[in-house]
């Protein structure tokens, strides 16, 4: 076994010292109906490292990946060109295989990323202060919606027609088990706004998203104003963290609580996980937050350094009484984040933002130009929904046989809302002239 | 002093080393390294990107005001930015990590590999499921791997983490009472005062009121504690116990404990934590467990990442097996791999959706390739020198240090600061280790020995470097019971001294913020 480096003669030199005859003596308290003889029946055993690859290998060519041919799948998850630096340096072993920095006198590399990490998402999304990362967007926006109700001391939550459906129902799934009602808005393209009609003075937050499932970017100023107006707090949530290069972000909207997916910056697709939730507030809601900090302090010597901080609002120390019960959070995802965006800069983001959005303009204008394609969505960042005179499910399948993936139907996201002719896609940098060209012909072809 | 031919020094002279200061702040190879934003410019770029054409945006005005402003590194600057902050931190790759509870276990680089291979890396969780099947068939082979290693009928893949998967088993428990009709009377879950504080907060997050059991003097449930608890019992949800337990024991009662949970009407919720200790010895399934969440990357090595991402699947017994959440995948009468989204068919008691899309696939793709390299017979040989590695070292320093429980540990051995002399605490031990080049043990956990100094060596050790580590240890351990003041300095060789939490916390900068101009001095 070349992961395992005792040898045979290390075991029972050990077992002598121990003063064990074997090792079913460290087991004698297992009850014996319990006890194991031999191994786990119907399980193969181990393997070199080439029949291992083959096996993994295998199952990867059965899948289509998004750089192999024209891609415009988007709807919470964007792929976008991860520079080849990023992946070097979360590679690196002192990053990746430590753990979260409970002794920072030999965690300072970590810590600083993540002080630097947290400066960077309060500056993108204009936020005062942002946290060390959580899962992922939707358990963000989850843990969001119940810090908004510790803040508030109030028990209700509205979530807007234009949230993705995943990140409300993760909402409902939280709130629901500790007794908070969570009212959804109607599923709409163009609905965000509606939350300020919706507020009343038991909300403790209202919960939008720009741009929105659908792609529709909105200036939430009139929802906070609406929100601050019956004392609750506006969560603002974005899953395009690219969108926030060129974008109105949270906080110049009068956002409290902002949160999304950080995906786009630093992290490939990889079916859906692992991701980095992005969670900011304001300086007020500061010590409601879930999740890890890192902070400045001084070392014994009055040298700048990093500690986690604030850490009696977690579950370590709190147990029940804990802000969340969240512990091991998104820490390398975060990392390929910061070194992303540090790549980047703020220029650099702001260049990519725009080629994202042209690409989705280009993208817009050709699908408008095939007859029967409607482009639904009125402001667009990256992404949009569009109806076609045909069964979008129908539709994509048959753009899949022209080597297409044309994007998400959006009866998936929103089964039961009669929208089985409407498609959702985005383009991003990655997408060139030709695969937009490559689209709208097949898609004329089709309907 | 010796010389070569040019006149050049070819030996060294001995020179003092103390407190020797540097301009720069670096220190040989430890390079010093400012923060981005002191380095970088708004400017300045590490990609090159094309050109916009210049085409009127269309987001009706929704656009940003005020720019990010955030500095940029090109390529060179950045890559030795994260290089040099890379050398200050400790990793498994350079040595034992023997922090309790947390299973600092070796990551083989193959599974790095495969997790990039582009069919696993570089597909869209919305992607038609068509194009997808080789990813769903890989899902559905490492639920089977963990069905069967844990011997329970159920898995759900998608939760996040440890405490994710907590969560999931909890709520598997809230909808089954929920189908009882007895969730507004049955809300007391029982947890051991030893327990991880994700269990407690778990609970309350899942709307339930925590009971906490006592441990006995073997480090045990109480199970006269337990019993007295279970005398009301309408009003019990069901228990959250670790096992191993967290003082790195097996509950020996544990049968009996699962007995009296479901006789009361209870559910049992197992942390599987510590599960890397009885991998292909023992199946939680036939302990009477109904949830147990498996954290890969403890048990099944995927990489930490300095905290996170983690990945929680979490097995179901029978019983809580209808409640699993969405999405879960199934397999096709016509061997068509499919996932289930929505709440209605198969999934129509589902408590619902946890998180976006289907869970954290990179890791699956990492624990598959850990699984299979080492087979049933590798997986039971790697738990079975995890304990053993941690018995020798129990072994080897309960001479010099207090093992506060009579007899043998599972993975992890556990001891209290009994044995230090006065004014020497269990953090002074600690940080004394970072100057013997290691990191140190989870310490004040659990909560039920005083100090507590909790060690896993996991099975990734030779003998030889458990030898040097308990060398040290012990030799830490005796200075500490003969009251070494100079172990309260300790950490004195790391990059840094040790850190100033209080002050941390009294007024927290948690971003970086341009320097404030200092306010002009008045001529004089």
């Amino acid at each position: 076994m070349r992961y395992l480096p005792l040898t045979a003669d290390d075991r029972a030199e050990m077992l002598n010292t121990i003063g064990a005859k074997s090792v079913d003596d460290f087991y004698a308290d297992v009850p014996e109906s319990a006890r194991l003889r031999g191994t786990v029946e119907g399980l193969p055993d181990h393997q070199g490292e080439l029949a291992v690859e083959r096996h993994m290998s295998k199952l990867a060519a059965k899948n289509r990946a998004a750089s192999s041919g024209p891609f415009f799948v988007g709807a919470g998850a964007y792929k976008h060109h991860v520079p080849a630096t990023v992946d070097m340096i979360i590679q690196r072993s002192e990053f990746l295989t430590t753990y979260t920095p409970y002794q920072p006198e030999i965690a300072q590399g970590t810590l600083q990323t993540l002080f630097e990490f947290q400066t960077q998402v309060a500056a993108l999304t204009a936020m005062d202060v942002a946290n060390a990362s959580m899962y992922d967007g939707s358990t963000a926006c989850a843990e969001a919606a119940v810090m908004a109700t510790r803040a508030t001391r109030r028990k209700k939550v509205i979530l807007s027609g234009g949230l993705h459906p995943h990140y409300a129902a993760a909402t409902k799934l939280l709130c629901e088990a500790q007794g908070i009602e969570v009212v959804q808005l109607e599923h709409a393209i163009d609905g965000e706004l509606a939350l300020a009609d919706a507020v009343d003075d038991q909300t403790a937050c209202v919960i939008g998203q720009s741009p929105n499932t659908f792609g529709t970017v909105s200036d939430l100023s009139p929802v906070a104003e609406a929100a601050h107006g019956k004392g609750a707090l506006l969560v603002s949530v974005f899953t395009e963290a690219v969108s926030l290069g060129l974008v109105t972000p949270p906080g110049e909207m009068g956002a409290d609580i902002a949160v999304g997916e950080g995906q786009s910056i630093g992290n490939g697709l990889n079916f859906g996980g692992p991701y980095v939730g992005l969670f900011a507030c304001t300086q007020k809601l500061v010590r409601q937050m879930p999740g890890r900090l890192c902070g400045e302090t001084t070392d014994a010597e009055g040298k700048r350094g990093f500690v986690l901080t604030l850490s009696t609002r977690e579950q370590h120390i709190r147990r029940d009484k804990a802000t969340s019960n969240i512990c091991t959070n998104s820490g390398l995802c975060a990392l390929a984040f910061t070194a992303h965006m540090t790549l980047l800069g703020g220029k650099g983001l702001e260049q990519m933002a725009v080629l994202n959005h042209e690409a989705a303009c280009d993208l817009a204008d050709a699908l408008a130009a095939v007859p029967g394609v409607e482009i639904l969505t009125p402001r667009f960042f990256n992404e949009f929904a569009f109806r076609t005179p045909m069964n979008a499910e129908a539709v994509l399948a048959m753009l899949d046989e022209a080597g297409i993936v044309g994007g998400v139907r959006a009866s998936r996201l929103f089964p039961g809302d009669h929208m089985g002719d409407v498609i959702l896609c985005a383009a991003t940098e990655c997408t060139t002239p030709e695969d937009i060209a490559a689209y709208a012909a097949a898609l004329k072809e089709i309907i | 002093m010796s010389m070569n031919t040019q006149g050049r020094p070819t030996s060294p002279e001995s020179v003092s080393m103390s407190s020797i200061e540097t301009v720069s702040g670096s220190r040989g190879l430890l390079q010093h390294e400012d923060l981005l934003f002191e380095i970088g410019t708004p400017e300045t770029t590490g990609v090159d990107l094309p050109a916009p054409k210049g085409t009127k945006n269309r987001l009706g005005g929704v656009t940003r005001k005020v720019p990010t402003g955030l500095p940029g590194l090109s390529e060179p600057q950045a890559v030795r930015h994260y290089m040099r902050l890379s050398q200050k931190n400790y990793a498994i790759d350079l040595g034992l990590f023997p922090l309790g509870s947390c299973t600092m276990k070796h990551n083989p680089r193959l599974n790095e590999k495969m997790a990039r291979l582009p069919g696993f890396g570089d597909i869209h969780p919305l992607q038609p499921q068509a194009t997808v099947q080789g990813a769903l068939e890989l899902i559905d082979e490492l639920a089977t791997w963990l069905k069967t290693l844990t011997n329970m009928p159920a898995v759900a893949m998608s939760p996040k983490a440890g405490a994710h998967g907590e969560f999931c088993g909890m709520m598997a428990i809230r909808q089954a009472l929920i189908a009882r009709g007895e969730v507004e009377t049955r809300k007391r879950v029982l947890v051991p005062e030893s327990a991880h504080g994700t269990n407690p907060a778990t609970a309350v997050q899942c709307g339930f009121i925590v009971d906490e059991i006592k441990a006995n003097k073997r480090g045990r449930v109480d199970m006269a504690d337990l019993k007295a608890k279970l005398e009301k019992s309408d009003d019990i949800a069901g228990i959250m116990l670790t096992n191993p337990n967290t003082c790195g024991l097996f509950e020996t009662d544990i049968k009996e404990i699962a007995d009296l949970i479901h006789a009361a009407g209870g559910y049992f919720y197992c942390d599987g934590a510590n599960f890397n200790a009885i991998v292909g010895r023992v199946r939680p399934g036939d302990l009477g467990v109904d949830a147990m969440h498996i954290n890969l990357h403890k048990t099944f090595s995927t990489p930490h990442g300095g905290g996170g991402p983690g990945s929680g699947p979490t097995v179901l017994s029978e019983a809580l097996a209808p409640y699993a959440p969405v999405p879960f995948v199934v397999k096709d009468a016509d061997g068509m791999y499919r996932l289930v989204e929505d709440i209605e068919g198969v999934a129509s008691e589902s408590f619902g959706r946890m998180v976006a899309f289907h869970g954290q696939m990179g890791m699956f793709v990492r624990a598959l390739t850990y699984i299979l390299s080492h087979g049933a017979d590798g997986l039971k040989q790697a738990s079975e020198d995890a304990v053993l590695n941690a018995n020798y070292i129990q072994a080897r320093l309960k001479k010099v240090m207090t093992a506060p429980f009579e007899g043998y540990c599972m993975h992890e051995a556990l001891f209290s600061d009994a044995f230090t002399a006065e004014g020497i605490e269990t953090i002074d031990i600690a940080k004394a280790l970072i100057d013997e080049g290691y990191h140190p043990m989870t310490m004040y956990f659990p909560l039920v020995v005083h100090g507590a100094m909790l060690i896993e060596p996991t099975e990734s050790e030779s003998k030889a470097e458990l030898d040097r580590f308990c060398d040290a240890l012990e030799s830490i351990a005796r200075r500490a019971a003969q009251g070494d003041e100079a172990l309260k300095g300790a950490p004195y060789l790391a990059p840094m001294r040790r850190l100033d939490e209080t002050k941390a916390a009294r007024k927290p900068v948690l971003k970086w913020a341009e320097p404030e101009e200092a306010p002009p001095v008045a001529a004089e």
